[in-house]
């Protein structure tokens, strides 16, 4: 097997007391995007700070690209872009003199400079805000700027610390779209996020981290498959018969109702039958759905099931 | 699998000597912070508008009730030495602000994934802060020159007496470099460094001779390093015993350079 590009082996991070990342093992191969999930305070941006040089870890290993990211460090940082969750751009500076910075900052020859900085305002969509001071960027243009900011020196593995957190939906969509351009451009790329919609859009794989270490992995289909039963989802024409459909279709499997208060939801093992079973079962009882739907569980179920708590629990801890 | 325990990845980028790309990472970072300095107007203000006023209020409001303690000797040219040292010591404080920003604003975590010289962060602060202060002390001697400032030595002598100010300026900044990467913001930084700064410029001999202060006083500004400076400084702009004072100044300024430099670099390092 080829060497992963990104490697932690039992990484561990103790602040005092506290451990915010216990024994850690991830392993991304070249030109794969790894989604680490979890919600805030998770220990997601302690592993990435470690992997990017800027913590020492307190035991354990990470190499970037073979490289030991405690003792190799400007080996990695060679090779490695970051772009956090906090947009780190220069306000005073505009767009380009920001990305002009970061090419001098990673020695780039000189002549190259200029030249990549406005290929990446294009690329990025920020050619025409190129030369005013970033402070008058939008939150979604700062985001891209930090991006390119991260790629300046074509670094061949990238770290993307919650790259939409706090962005508005059209901010975001644009976000994923750049993202999934360098993802096709072959990028070697670690992603964390709290949106589980984010990872399965973007993420080869995803690992689930909760209280700094890893609860489960796999492919998005993998963890839903592994923890998650499928669903059956039948929406009434009237929502007064709820109950009674729910009472009726615990007989199949375990009934929740919808969100919406319109819908009753069965767990299902084998989604064949059980279609038919449900079917059968409202005809004979008289009830009409309006629709019908067979689902996987989201990764929302899955962190449920897997944490006892929803990924969006804490957020505010 | 070779790669593993031989990485032999051909270099990516030009090599130069550590100590070459110190230097122009140092640079670049001072570009950015000038660059930045330019744009950020209120501080322009703070660091020019600001001195000029307590030279037209010390000239004009004080000066005609303060006795320089030197026959014949106008309050302005004893004045003057101390606007100087005012100056670049609130400069200091600029110094803290801008590196507590870096550090809030996550641009310090940005600078520390780039294979950049560590020392650059602080050196081009150094730099940018040397310049500003270069920039702002020439302000001042032109405004002194039209109150009424002048020299009573030589031009060397008043030479030697800006470039120990200058040195003075960037050992003294160091101090306040710790004071912005220990607060928890930019406001932090500056409100913590003021109490400072009143207790070395405001309670120093920078405006009034010490004859008339308390001896508890007199006895703290023998030793204090803005007094030392001014004693100095007057020694090479006025006149009187050289040699003394400014040989004191210079152990301050090493002393500064010697005993906080190393602390600050180290909090630097440890810094999130």
């Amino acid at each position: 097997m080829e060497q992963p590009a990104i490697l932690a082996e039992g990484l561990e991070k103790r602040f005092g007391d506290v451990a915010a990342v216990v024994g850690v093992d991830l392993a991304v191969p070249e030109g794969t995007v790894l989604g680490l999930l979890g919600p805030n305070g998770a220990g997601k941006t302690t592993i990435v700070r470690m992997l990017t040089t800027i913590l020492k870890p307190s035991a354990g290993k990470g190499t970037i690209l073979g490289f030991d990211v405690a003792t190799q460090s400007d080996e990695v940082r060679e090779r490695i872009g970051l772009a956090g969750q906090y947009a780190a751009v220069d306000d005073n500076l505009t767009g380009r003199e920001n990305l002009i910075m970061v090419g001098r900052l990673t020695h780039q020859p000189r002549g190259g400079i200029v030249a990549r900085a406005g290929e990446l305002l294009e690329r990025f969509g920020i050619a025409d805000a190129g030369d005013r001071p970033a402070k008058t960027y939008s939150g979604g243009m700062r985001r891209r700027l930090d991006l390119a900011a991260a790629l300046v020196h074509r670094p061949r593995v990238l770290f993307l610390d919650e790259p939409t957190t706090g962005l508005d939906p059209a901010g975001r969509l644009e976000l994923w779209t750049v993202i999934e351009e360098l993802v096709a451009d072959g990028a070697t790329l670690l992603l964390t996020t709290q949106y589980l919609e984010e990872a399965d859009r973007l993420a080869d794989r995803i690992v689930v981290i909760d209280h700094g270490g890893v609860i489960a992995q796999g492919t998005a289909s993998e963890l839903k498959r592994e923890l998650g039963n499928t669903i059956v989802e039948v929406v009434l024409a009237d929502p007064s018969d709820l109950d009674a459909a729910k009472s009726l279709l615990g007989e199949v499997g375990p009934t929740d109702l919808g969100d919406d208060r319109r819908s009753v939801q069965v767990k299902v093992l084998d989604s064949g039958p059980a279609v038919l079973d449900v079917v059968r079962r409202l005809d004979e009882a008289g009830l009409a759905p309006t629709s019908l739907k067979v689902r996987e569980p989201s990764l929302d179920d899955v962190f449920l099931s897997l944490t006892g708590h929803s990924a969006t629990d804490d957020e505010e801890t | 699998m070779a790669a593993v325990t031989a990485p032999a990845v051909a270099p990516l980028i030009e090599r130069k000597s550590k100590l070459g790309y110190a230097v122009a990472d140092a640079l670049t970072i001072a570009w950015r912070n000038l660059k930045g300095m330019s744009r950020t107007p209120e501080i322009i203000m703070f660091s020019t508008i600001q001195p000029i006023i307590f030279v037209l209020t010390f000239r004009y409001v004080f000066g005609g009730s303060i006795d320089t303690g030197i026959p014949g000797l106008p309050y302005v040219d004893f004045l003057m030495p101390g606007v100087f040292l005012q100056t670049v010591a609130f400069g200091a404080m600029n110094t803290g602000i801008g590196l507590a920003d870096d550090l809030h604003k996550g641009l310090i975590e940005r600078f520390r994934s780039l294979p950049m010289s560590r020392s650059a962060v602080l050196a081009g602060r150094a730099l940018s802060d040397l310049v500003r202060n270069s920039g702002v002390v020439v302000l001042m001697v032109a405004v002194g020159y039209l109150v009424g400032f002048r020299i009573h030595t030589n031009v060397g002598a008043f030479l030697a007496a800006l470039l120990l100010l200058l040195a003075f300026s960037v050992a003294f900044s160091f101090i306040f470099a710790y004071i912005g990467m220990a607060a928890p913001s930019s406001e932090a930084a500056q409100a913590g460094s003021f109490p400072i700064l009143a207790l070395l410029v405001f309670a120093s001999t920078a405006f009034a001779p010490a004859e008339g202060m308390p001896g508890w006083l007199q006895a703290y500004n023998d030793v204090q390093p803005v007094s030392v400076m001014a004693k100095a400084l007057r020694a090479l702009m006025i006149g009187g015993e050289t040699a003394a004072p400014v040989l004191h100044a210079v152990l301050w300024i090493v002393g500064l350079a010697v005993v906080v430099m190393p602390i600050t670099v180290n909090k630097y390092r440890r810094a999130a």
